[in-house]
């Protein structure tokens, strides 16, 4: 993982002074380049981390952060023995892991299948217009979900019935999930189809010459040069199941759909800046980062082990 | 060659391409149905999409939903405001990611690993929604268009991309110009940014079609109803199913009311992702060489 490199450089083996001399030559490097990125990171990224002792305290405004009167685990036990804890984490893994075992294979497939289409002008055409939904807004893309799926929207009215869709649980994840691939399936084929661009034509030519079929030259070819990606992807994807994103869900979510559609990050809004339950919000907020730190750690050796020792 | 490989093609072969191509169409239609079916329909008199759906007779069409979308004046601020979020967001997104993203390419750079491990944290780990909020809230940025534009302007992944472009670049560039006089900031902005234009280009896209397209932010920190974003104002019409008061006021009747705010939403949804889904093609040329500069070599 050669993006992500950053041991064994020149650096570490100067002296202090040499050091101190490189950056008094190079302090444009410092100050222009690197300041307004580190800046704007140790403001907004560094400066709520501070802020999750609030899981921990009574917060009220004008005591502020260190003032307020602490109260320890008290909200992670009254979370992790509330009944609707099992159902948040449970909807919010469902949801993720259908998600990425429907989501992850179609993007691979159009690739390969596109990866045939030997015109490049008929190629080029699909490939602008399985891209395009990857533009649309999530509330656009929401709103077109809700109006198809109306009780008097064209989908009931092909079907000759008036089901209220929206206001189904159980109909929930097949929408979230379906309507996500309608939008993100063409355009994650991306990656795959420039890998296959790349891949050695004659490895192909030679394979077609012995007489391999389609199937074996995919097999034997194609998979073999997206292999990494593939792999990669997949790991990157897996490790990101706690982090789904709130605003999709918030947006399909109705009265009605909400003990299928309820996850963590739509929670902790709602008890949040709704509510105004700081406490417990930020309780519910940071044993989600916890396990999802769990995860990218886990998934970090993974990369490490299958990619000579380098990992994120 | 073209004719003596498809000569070749066994009966097996024919079998599969044939079910591949007839998958591919079939994903092709399911992508186009849905577009086609929103465009139709914002083009219909609102009794006749009621009752029937769409019709392919002219007399049925109308650009009466076009022209109460367009008269209104919230679409219009909602339009302006994410030009301006969204330009804004991109030029200092992409500036800062960009210029922290070159001495992080350099290995000889002193304080690299330290720097990139504090970087790097911030992707495993955040304060969460409460913390961020009351950040933002005590350095008064609510109500306020930095709210929506700072927090989320250095972004690690797209850092980590640049530089692994900027690495691909021969290193002999910054030694020519090295001797010639140039310091790293004449360099970067005279040498280094023209060579970097698909990654520049894809990177600005990103972060364009990222800032018109949330609302999050916006919801939470933007309450002035004059600073809202596009999608804000879509939000209210979508999926909460408020249209703006002022597109269907001289409607008398509640059962017309809602027939024309349902044909409302089709002609709202062209009008608002019509920008976007004209500028991206021009674009297509970047994607391919931009995302393989980023992508991980395993």
């Amino acid at each position: 993982m050669k993006a992500f490199q950053g041991k064994g450089t020149a650096a570490a083996k100067r002296s202090p002074a040499e050091k101190w001399k490189y950056v008094k030559r190079h302090w444009q490097l410092y100050v222009i380049f690197l300041l307004p990125g580190l800046l704007l990171t140790l403001i907004f990224k560094y400066g709520p981390m501070g802020g999750v002792l609030i899981a921990f305290e009574d917060y009220n405004v004008i005591e502020g952060i260190l003032g307020s009167p602490w109260v320890g685990l008290e909200y992670f036990r009254r979370f992790l023995s509330s009944p609707d804890f099992a159902d948040y984490l449970l909807n919010t893994l469902k949801l993720s892991v259908y998600g990425l075992l429907w989501g992850f294979p179609i993007p691979i497939l159009l690739a390969l299948l596109l990866n045939r289409i030997r015109r490049t002008g008929v190629k080029k055409n699909i490939q602008l217009l399985i891209y395009a939904p990857n533009f649309i807004s999530v509330i656009v893309l929401c709103g077109m979900v809700r109006m198809f799926l109306s009780p008097v929207g064209p989908l009931n009215s092909l079907l000759g019935i008036n089901t209220n869709w929206m206001t189904m649980p159980e109909a929930f994840r097949t929408i979230y999930i379906a309507s996500g691939i309608w939008q993100t399936a063409g355009w994650s084929s991306i990656m795959y189809t420039a890998a296959l661009s790349n891949a050695s034509k004659d490895l192909e030519e030679a394979a077609i010459v012995d007489g391999a079929n389609i199937l074996q030259q995919i097999w034997y070819v194609e998979l073999p040069a997206i292999k990494n990606i593939i792999v990669i992807q997949f790991i990157l994807q897996a490790g990101n199941i706690m982090s789904i994103g709130f605003e999709k869900a918030y947006a399909l979510q109705t009265d009605m759909n909400l003990p299928a559609s309820e996850i963590l990050s739509t929670y902790v809004y709602k008890i949040g800046l709704l509510n105004g339950d700081y406490g417990y919000s930020t309780a519910v907020g940071l044993f989600n980062s916890v396990i999802n730190v769990i995860l990218l750690i886990f998934v970090n050796q993974v990369v490490k082990k299958l990619n000579d020792g380098q990992g994120l | 060659m073209e004719t003596r490989k498809r000569m070749k093609l066994g009966m097996s072969d024919r079998v599969i391409l044939g079910v591949g191509y007839t998958l591919l169409g079939l994903f092709v239609l399911v992508i186009f149905v849905p577009l086609v079916y929103v465009v139709m329909a914002s083009f219909m008199d609102p009794n006749v999409l009621n009752n029937q759906g769409i019709s392919f007779r002219f007399q049925d069409w109308t650009l009466d939903a076009y022209r109460r979308v367009l008269e209104n004046e919230m679409i219009w601020r909602g339009f302006g405001n994410s030009l301006f979020y969204s330009v804004a967001f991109a030029f200092i997104s992409v500036l800062v990611t960009l210029l922290a993203a070159y001495p992080m390419s350099k290995k000889e750079f002193v304080g690299r690993n330290f720097f990139n491990v504090i970087f790097i944290i911030t992707m495993f780990f955040g304060g969460g929604l409460i913390p961020t909020f009351i950040l933002i809230n005590n350095l008064h940025l609510v109500n306020t268009v930095w709210a929506i534009l700072l927090p989320g302007s250095f972004n690690v992944w797209n850092m980590i991309l640049a530089r692994t472009y900027y690495q691909s670049i021969p290193g002999e560039l910054r030694e020519a110009s090295e001797l010639d006089g140039a310091s790293e900031v004449q360099h970067f902005f005279k040498i280094m940014l023209p060579v970097c234009k698909p990654i520049i280009a894809v990177l600005a896209l990103w972060s364009f079609v990222g800032m018109w397209n949330s609302y999050f932010d916006a919801m939470i920190y933007l309450n002035d109803a004059n600073l809202q974003p596009l999608q804000l104002v879509l939000r209210s019409i979508l999926v909460q199913n408020t249209p703006q008061p002022g597109m269907i006021a001289d409607i008398q009747s509640t059962a017309e009311m809602s027939k024309v705010a349902e044909l409302l939403k089709y002609a709202t949804i062209v009008v608002s992702s019509l920008p976007l889904l004209i500028m991206y093609p021009f674009f297509q040329k970047y994607f391919d060489s931009g995302i393989m500069a980023g992508s991980i070599k395993g």
